[in-house]
């Protein structure tokens, strides 16, 4: 995997190009060529590509001159903040719209809910991210468009969430990335709150007497969840990838941008130590996903028994 | 997808009054308006996209025609030669309905092309896994797990930093993405099918194994593959446009809508709204319409819905 990556990393373009000043003579860009340890055979880069890499160093960045690894770990908090902003955003506004159209599935106001889900689906991220700018930054002039305003440090690490500029800069992006979301969340509650106030529980607490608004918010909510979490568990991976999206349209540095500035500027080192650090990201998610799953669904854990 | 749709105009008058399986297929298709509405729209854009050179009102590639003068013109406005651009040009002075006709040609292009081709290898791999079964389902499924447990976006992302720009590397990586889909579906139900008397009776014949699982079982999986189809078209299409639009995609020469959203993206903070707006409502109505005709498939084609 890390040799496809650094072969193929390796084989697209000439960061030399990119990097020199222009009007250098030619023992210059020899000079500088070898400091990068360029002009060395690409299986011999590679062998101490890994035992550096080994050692936790992934390279230094050819733009930054600073350690990969510490720029991408640094611009994590960013993107994170960003995918759980729209996580929260995904999960206050698409389950009540969607427990709303499943209770009332044939309100004009229900079809309009999933009308426009079928839209969220649809729009892609990016052209719905300038829309919002337009309106909202440059027609409006109501929120900021790019960067993430004033930050506060929290525990040694900077979050935009603690000041009102920075709530303000989180706004669009995190709404624009949790679009996709809110409609999977809206069509996931719509279909299981239909499926459960068919159920005879459900029935039964209505016969009892309970109110409406208990029969939703204990007896629907517990059994409509499951699949929302879940889904919502294997969803954050696609937050922080669509990040990358989000984060070029808006100019949030996180560390999405950070790797599409990379793309563009054949800063190899970065290209290569962000793919470990996403994978790694990944592996971990998935892990903690299945873990929650079977925590949370006790036919999973019981057929796992029985097997 | 469509292509089948529209050959079915063409043999529609011949049989009238016998139900065959493929007329009551239609009849069940025709039923939901916005179904027959959304094939239509779909049909005009696959139409734009075949005719493009011949029905735009200028080439925006043509270098002769084309000047700098008539640039950033609002939508309905005037060049200095007299040609009205309704939608507005761009910061070259290109015509903006125009390159949409032809930007539309390469997003279809690349999408309905790597769709297909990601069918065709998700297919055999699929039929290949649920036949065999044992060893092969193991390994075959194992890796589409991997493969779905990523987002699309990265590892199209990753892949594309690898194997820089370029239509056919863009397919590839679409193939790449989108095949795991596919093997998916087709596995699925070709395990059902597998334990048909017809497959025994194949066998019996001592009919090849290609033969088996390509005129035998294929045909019989079809149904739930040409929804998946027609998601996953509208999703490639989607995909592209993000990536040329992160500048990682197509190149400059095959400009895509994601590119002309990109083009756009500099002029929007000097409120050129256009530039960047139409290009999205095309990509946004291609996409819908495909989704919407897709999802009247999935519930024609259900055999569980079907009267």
């Amino acid at each position: 995997m890390s040799l496809i990556v650094f072969v193929g990393v390796n084989i697209v373009g000439d960061p030399v190009d990119m990097l020199i000043n222009p009007e250098a003579d030619q023992a210059e860009i020899e000079r500088f060529i070898r400091d990068l340890g360029l002009d060395r055979p690409l299986h011999e880069q590679y062998w101490y590509f890994v035992l550096n890499a080994l050692k936790g160093d992934l390279g230094n960045s050819f733009i930054f001159n600073q350690p990969a690894l510490k720029l991408i770990i640094q611009r994590i908090p960013a993107t994170f903040e960003l995918a759980l902003a729209a996580l929260l955003m995904a999960v206050t506004i698409g389950i009540p719209l969607g427990v709303y159209a499943g209770l009332n599935p044939d309100y004009r106001i229900s079809k309009t809910i999933m009308a426009t889900s079928i839209l969220g689906f649809s729009l892609p991220t990016f052209w719905v991210g300038l829309m919002m700018i337009m309106v909202f930054a440059v027609m409006l002039g109501w929120l900021p468009s790019f960067g993430r305003g004033e930050t506060e440090m929290l525990f040694g690490i900077e979050f935009s969430f603690l000041t009102r500029d920075g709530l303000a800069h989180l706004l669009l992006p995190a709404l624009n990335l949790s679009l996709f979301k809110m409609s999977l969340v809206i069509r996931l509650t719509r279909a299981g709150t239909r499926e459960v106030v068919h159920q005879d529980y459900i029935k039964f607490a209505r016969a009892k007497g309970i109110s409406q608004n208990r029969i939703i918010f204990v007896h629907l909510m517990k059994n409509i969840m499951i699949p929302v979490v879940t889904v919502l568990g294997l969803e954050f991976g696609g937050l922080i990838a669509f990040s990358v999206v989000t984060e070029t349209v808006f100019s949030w540095p996180g560390m999405g941008k950070l790797i599409i500035d990379a793309l563009h500027n054949l800063d190899r080192p970065v290209i290569v130590a962000y793919l470990m650090i996403i994978v790694i990201i990944f592996v971990f998610i998935n892990l903690v996903v299945d873990v929650l799953y079977s925590i949370l669904d006790p036919r999973v854990r019981l057929q796992e028994l029985k097997g | 997808m469509s292509e089948t749709v529209r050959v079915a105009h063409t043999h529609e008058p011949i049989v009238r009054e016998v139900e065959t399986p493929f007329r009551r297929f239609l009849s069940d298709y025709f039923e939901s308006q916005v179904a027959v509405i959304s094939l239509f729209v779909l049909g005009v854009i696959i139409f734009i996209a075949l005719l493009a050179p011949f029905i735009s009102p200028t080439n925006p590639y043509d270098l002769a025609s084309v000047t700098i003068l008539d640039s950033k013109l609002p939508p309905g406005g005037q060049s200095m030669a007299g040609i009205t651009y309704w939608l507005g040009t761009d910061g070259a002075g290109r015509g903006l309905l125009s390159s949409i006709f032809y930007g539309l040609r390469i997003s279809l292009g690349v999408g309905v092309m790597s769709s297909l081709i990601a069918l065709c290898i998700g297919a055999t791999v699929g039929l290949m896994a649920a036949y065999y079964g044992g060893r092969t389902d193991t390994v075959i499924m194992r890796i589409v797990d991997i493969q779905l447990s990523f987002p699309a976006i990265l590892v199209a992302l990753i892949l594309l930093a690898a194997l820089g720009k370029g239509v056919d590397k863009i397919i590839v990586a679409l193939v790449i993405v989108q095949w795991a889909y596919y093997a998916r579906t087709v596995r699925a139900s070709a395990l059902v099918e597998r334990n048909k008397e017809y497959v025994d009776a194949a066998r019996c014949l001592a009919l090849g194994d290609k033969r088996i699982l390509f005129r035998h079982l294929l045909p019989n999986c079809m149904p739930p593959l040409i929804v998946v189809v027609t998601v996953q078209t509208a999703h490639a299409i989607s995909l592209e446009a993000t990536l040329s639009f992160l500048g990682v995609g197509l190149p400059i020469t095959e400009p895509s809508l994601g590119l002309l959203i990109a083009n756009g993206f500099d002029y929007m903070l000097s409120e050129m709204y256009w530039i960047s707006f139409f290009p999205g409502v095309a990509l946004l109505i291609t996409i819908v319409s495909i989704n919407l005709v897709g999802d009247q498939l999935r519930d024609v084609l259900n055999p569980r819905l079907q009267k």
